[in-house]
């Protein structure tokens, strides 16, 4: 048994639902086009296929896109020594999808931490709360648009933060720019990040305007 | 001949007896039926209090909290609650690149930092399909690294835990240790506790003079001492008494909760990924993979105990056949070149220069690497866009995952089990809330 077989053996169950599989390093990637369909495949890839073991759910924001986030599942199977991994969309607009816990029980704590660091809800979910950041915290810090250096938050009597002192990092170049400042600009404005490093370039002095209305510290001005 | 007595029975001043009342043993035998998935109990009834336990609390390792529901001195609900320690190391991670991330994998698990440091340059490398391509050298040194972590963090696991349970000297035994280790360490990375020794492709550098007859001095010290440790504890009455049949996991619970490590093989589990998807060099080695059979606290214990005498095993068997040669892929374009023609030659000088201002430049695609942490599986997904740093880089922390269990676990058993349970998992928050 290896994981193609089981991968083709999946696509044979539910026609139509699963792209080709993908393989990149010797691992497997099935990619679902609906994701609500994904707990019915999940319960088959346990029962029939053997994948006992989730190995660890995942989200990507590929800020930019559309659908805007991915759900990334690792299964595994104790018999078979197999790994697969699935792949789903979601939109930003919709932002939900059901939950896998009743398949595997340690879905749960992977399903909220999504949530937590991502937004994207799971329904059905026994338990959907925050479980890295506290309760009553605002945004989801690993969405791209969140910038590094962080939010200023207050919850009363619960926490508060900063933005983060980078102190001038990170400091890594961006390639194409005309000068040192654009290759490795003090400070890094998330909202751009995602976009194409060219025309942020170009963009500066509209970012900088922009910038100067968030939270975040403003960009240091190199000292001549 | 003396007549046997019963301790139990009294004996009056008039030759009449009577049995003292034994004191019924209350360890619950229902253990772990509670659901978790259950609505939870509105409101409390009855008797019912609610503990906090931790954040800062000894036996919680950290900054674990746990909010108990107690019946008595019977758990009926546990909550543990996690992200004290969140440091945002995945959003650090897209920021940086692959290099720049490698001091942060210290943070994760900052008991045995050699294996972050080998996991995560491991997973870069798949990435960057070079893994198998390692010169033998660093693949030797690299293993004997996760080895001298995992003795490092079970040595510390077992004595907190023996600690945890009352007794005082295993830990400062396995303590004295675990400084040679850290000795070890700082001669062969030059820190003790942080220590970045990989760099994607190789090492930060080769073993110094005269570490390899160190280490050897060591592994012939450590082995007396964890036979030692066992006569402190494994027949030990209060020990035994505190671990066995205490926090017991079946096998496929274990499996459903994604439970890794000494805790899924002390559930009987037979998965070590070093044999099931052998990386480096371990499939050249020979080492057996103790597993539990009861699934409680005790053979959780048993197991840490016998993958340290199993790892003085495969550190020998890599000193003994330690090769030369270089310890980096001979590829300006992944590690950078030697200092010296980096000042004399060009092209030396542009790859040194790309390396440090952008990175590896890794190609698209995503990737998912296990591997065998002192802990439990600690993986790495990455997906790249190309470039120098990551898109997203998930770290899958054993602890994270072994955690989750214990909502499941704690209800049914006395308050003071709590510590028994917790140290048998032997978890660091810094890798569960990373």
């Amino acid at each position: 048994m290896n994981p193609l077989e089981l991968a083709q053996q999946l696509r044979a169950k539910f026609p139509g639902l699963i792209a080709d599989p993908v393989e990149f390093r010797s691992e497997i990637t099935l990619k679902v086009a609906d994701a609500e369909r994904m707990p019915e495949i999940c319960a088959f890839a346990k029962k029939e296929l053997g994948f006992d073991y989730l190995v660890d759910i995942t989200s990507v924001d590929n800020y930019g896109d559309d659908p805007r986030f991915l759900i990334v599942y690792h299964l595994y199977g104790y018999g078979h020594l197999c790994h697969l991994r699935l792949k789903t969309d979601v939109s930003e607009e919709k932002g939900d999808l059901p939950t896998v816990t009743a398949v595997w029980r340690t879905a749960d704590w992977h399903e909220r931490e999504i949530y937590d660091m991502m937004g994207l809800r799971f329904r059905g979910h026994p338990d959907l709360r925050r479980i890295l950041m506290w309760e009553g915290y605002p945004h989801f810090p690993l969405r791209k648009d969140f910038p590094l250096a962080g939010k200023p938050t207050d919850v009363p009597e619960v926490a508060f933060t900063d933005a983060a002192p980078l102190a001038g990092g990170p400091f890594v170049t961006i390639a194409g720019g005309k000068d040192t400042i654009s290759r490795e600009p003090r400070v890094r404005i998330p909202d751009t990040d995602a976009l194409e490093t060219n025309a942020r370039l170009e963009r500066r002095h509209d970012i900088k305007e922009a910038h100067g209305h968030s939270h975040g510290p403003g960009p240091i001005e190199p000292k001549h | 001949m003396a007549e046997a007595r019963n301790i139990h029975e009294i004996v009056a001043a008039d030759g009449s007896r009577r049995t003292f009342p034994q004191p019924q043993k209350s360890v619950p035998t229902a253990v772990g039926n509670y659901d978790p998935l259950s609505p939870p109990s509105d409101g409390l009834e009855g008797e019912k209090m609610v503990l906090n336990v931790g954040p800062s609390h000894p036996a919680t390792h950290g900054v674990l909290r746990i909010v108990l529901e107690l019946d008595g001195e019977i758990i009926t609900r546990a909550r543990p609650e996690v992200g004290y320690l969140h440091r945002g190391d995945e959003k650090i991670a897209e920021n940086f690149t692959y290099t720049q991330f490698i001091p942060y994998t210290d943070r994760l698990d900052y008991l045995a930092p050699l294996a972050n440091n080998v996991a995560y340059a491991l997973a870069v490398e798949k990435l960057l399909g070079i893994d198998r391509q390692l010169p033998p050298r660093c693949q030797f040194i690299r293993v004997v690294c996760c080895e001298l972590a995992r003795i490092s963090s079970h040595l510390l696991g077992v004595g907190c835990y023996a600690m945890d349970v009352g007794a005082m000297t295993v830990f400062l035994h396995t303590f004295t240790e675990r400084e040679k280790i850290y000795n070890l360490c700082e001669s062969l990375t030059g820190a003790r506790f942080t220590t970045a020794y990989t760099r994607i492709g190789g090492l930060s550098r080769d073993l110094p003079p005269g570490w390899t007859e160190q280490c050897r001095k060591f592994l012939n010290e450590v082995v007396v001492n964890i036979d030692e440790t066992e006569t402190f504890l494994t027949r030990n009455r209060i020990f035994v008494d505190r671990t066995q049949g205490v926090g017991v996991i079946p096998k496929d619970v274990a499996i459903d909760y994604g439970l890794t490590g000494p805790n899924l093989r002390g559930s009987g589990v037979e998965h070590d990924l070093r044999k099931a998807h052998p990386y480096l060099v371990y499939d050249q080695l020979k080492f057996d993979v103790p597993v539990g059979a009861a699934g409680d606290c005790y053979d959780r214990y048993l197991v840490r105990m016998e993958e340290m005498r199993q790892s003085v095993r495969i550190v020998h068997q890599c000193l003994d056949q330690l090769p030369g040669g270089p310890i980096n892929v001979p590829d300006g374009k992944i590690v950078l070149p030697p200092k010296d023609r980096v000042l004399t030659r060009m092209e030396e000088l542009i790859h040194h220069f790309i390396n440090v201002t952008q990175g590896v430049n890794a190609p698209p695609g995503e990737i998912y690497f296990g591997h065998e942490n002192p802990k439990g599986e600690l993986g790495f997904y990455i997906n790249s866009k190309g470039g120098g740093t990551p898109h997203r880089l998930k770290i899958r922390s054993p602890s994270f995952v072994n955690l989750s269990i214990l909502s499941w676990l704690l209800p049914g058993h006395m308050l003071s089990d709590v510590v028994a349970v917790l140290g048998s998992f032997d978890f660091v928050m810094g890798e569960c809330d990373r």
